[in-house]
């Protein structure tokens, strides 16, 4: 077995992929150049993807209505290689708020967000977002007032979501790449607003 | 009543039984089922995400009444209410 670390027994899913993987290997399926690759992939894609997608929509309102309408395609306009993601964008208003889970599962808009945190998959988010948002959001330090509507959508079949944040007062003026600056990951899933304007200046 | 409502698999259970409203079609996409077989999944299959108000699926839930949850559903697990 390669080195995977001598410093804790293997789990029983680490177990298995090592197993998979090093079958793969042998039979030819897929070389370790291969996966060394695709998992170099992976670790290279972070939510500054995303960032730049909210960016461009609060810069260009063109852009944004394309993005509402079809966000595979306004992804592939920015040259973001984003295969197989079909993306719905859900746009935060003064009267709506937008949240992403997948209680099924753990589907995530990868291409553009990179990895999905560990909270976003534990059981306890997959199973309260959609059954009380209002207090799950709250743990997150977000307070929704009730005249503001929630909308909970969770992505239990082939579309991956992001949610397309409201602009931050103060930022008239701004460039893509400083607003970008601004748009965390969490604020992409729904559960945090970007930062404001004072906190990176 | 809830707890083994009936449903495909992919239908979560929270959902099945309630009515919501088609919010917009996503498109043909295979069958999923067939797909676990490892078959083509051709034909394929609407798929719809369907907006459901959160007082409608949970009787006690707390929050607006405004608000909705929304999920995706392939044509053939949903029913005319």
């Amino acid at each position: 077995m390669k080195d995977q670390g001598s410093y804790r027994p293997l789990s029983y899913f680490q177990l298995m992929e090592i197993s998979l993987r090093e079958l793969l290997v042998e039979k030819g399926i897929v070389t370790d150049a291969q996966v060394n690759a695709e998992v170099e992939d992976m670790r290279r894609r972070g939510p500054e993807r995303g960032a730049r997608v909210v960016a461009k929509a609060w810069t260009d309102p063109e852009y944004r209505k394309r993005l509402l309408l079809n966000g595979t395609a306004a992804c592939e306009e920015l040259g973001l290689d984003i295969p197989a993601l079909k993306l719905v964008v859900v746009e935060n208003t003064p009267d709506v708020h937008n949240a992403i889970v997948c209680t099924l599962c753990s589907c995530y808009p990868r291409m553009l967000l990179g990895i999905p945190p560990d909270w976003y998959k534990s059981r306890n988010y997959r199973s309260r977002m959609v059954r009380e948002p209002r207090e799950v959001l709250k743990e997150f330090g977000l307070m929704i007032g009730e005249e503001i509507q929630i909308r909970v959508h969770d992505s239990t079949a082939e579309m991956r979501y992001l949610v397309l944040p409201m602009r931050p007062p103060g930022t008239e003026g701004w460039s893509e790449e400083r607003l970008a600056g601004l748009v965390t990951r969490d604020s992409m899933i729904g559960v945090a607003l970007p930062d404001s304007p004072g906190k990176t200046a | 009543m809830r707890a083994h409502p009936a449903g495909h698999v992919r239908t979560p259970f929270y959902i099945r039984g309630c009515v919501g409203e088609v919010e917009r079609l996503c498109g043909a996409f295979p069958n999923p089922e067939q797909l676990a077989e490892r078959r083509d999944g051709l034909p394929a299959v609407p798929l719809y995400r369907v907006r459901f108000r959160q007082k409608e699926v949970w009787p006690d839930y707390r929050g607006s009444d405004s608000d909705l949850l929304e999920v995706e559903i392939f044509q053939h697990w949903l029913e005319k209410p």
